[in-house]
């Protein structure tokens, strides 16, 4: 499946993904990794957890708020939804031991440049694209 | 209840950035790895306008404030450990992104809209935390997230 190349949304989502993460250190101190702030709100709860919810209550509201105000965000799922939920299994358990993701290690830890959030992106990023070859050029899915 | 208000709105600035960005889309994210397919290379500028950006604001942040609005310090991690666990917990977590296509912070955002698809993906993924912290029996007396 084709998708367009947008590289001024992308570069703007970019922007407000980096915003995002600077006020969250300015106001809360914490880093903007969904993996911890998940994390917490799964019992046992973190003694934080109420703006942990509040965070994820406006990541999921503002999208929500955007489409209606009539802007477009494509979304396609070429993933069939047996390997969606192995995949988030695979992914719940990787981001777990790895203790962060694309947003804590990809985007805070490398922006502190983070020996160790630098070493844990190269190996996702490695593994994400041998994963995707393997799937589509020698499986043929 | 300030803090609680601001925290909703830096989420909603951060949803707004992941869900224009194409960062909730799998379709755009898959093809952004299938270097020797449908390459789109969209989420190189993702990437690059959120790390100028962080590496900006934390340099402001740290170099003017002695301690964040609203708590008493910054919490920064203090594992510095580059183990096994570290290497293994984001080999394992790339295989997975690369199977489903969506990352944590790619599906938070796509929750209001993007039906069964992402709900299905960010329950098993909590399931998945839930099996490997219980995995991890030692740290959950803790109490901590990890």
């Amino acid at each position: 499946m084709e998708t367009s190349f947008t590289p001024y949304m992308s570069l703007a989502g970019g922007v407000l993904i980096g915003l995002s993460a600077v006020l969250l250190m300015a106001v809360n101190g914490r880093i903007a990794g969904m993996t911890g702030i998940i994390a917490g709100i799964i019992p046992p709860f973190s003694a934080d957890w109420p703006w942990r919810i509040a965070f994820l209550l406006g990541a999921i509201l503002a999208p929500v708020l955007f489409l209606s105000a009539g802007g477009a965000i494509p979304y396609a799922v070429p993933v069939s939804l047996p390997l969606l939920a192995f995949g988030g299994l695979v992914v719940g358990v990787g981001v777990y031991f790895g203790a962060g993701c694309t947003s804590g290690h990809g985007v805070c830890g490398v922006a502190r440049l983070s020996p160790r959030s630098i070493a844990a992106t190269l190996t996702f990023m490695i593994f994400t694209g041998l994963t995707v070859y393997v799937i589509r050029h020698v499986l043929g899915l | 209840m300030a803090k609680l208000f601001a925290s909703l709105l830096i989420g909603a600035v951060f949803g707004l950035g992941i869900a224009i960005s194409g960062m909730a889309n799998p379709a755009k994210v898959l093809n952004f790895f299938d270097v020797a397919g449908a390459w789109d290379p969209s989420l190189i500028f993702v990437m690059g306008g959120a790390l100028v950006t962080t590496a900006l604001g934390y340099r402001l942040v740290f170099g003017r404030r002695q301690r964040p609005l609203f708590d008493a310090e910054f919490h920064l991690p203090v594992n510095k450990a580059i183990d096994t666990r570290l290497l293994a917990g984001s080999a394992t977590f790339g295989i997975g992104w690369g199977i489903a296509g969506f990352c944590p912070g790619g599906a938070i955002p796509a929750l209001g809209f993007g039906g069964v698809t992402v709900i299905v993906f960010t329950g098993a993924m909590m399931i998945g935390i839930v099996l490997a912290r219980s995995l991890d029996g030692l740290r959950r007396k803790t109490g901590k997230p990890f």
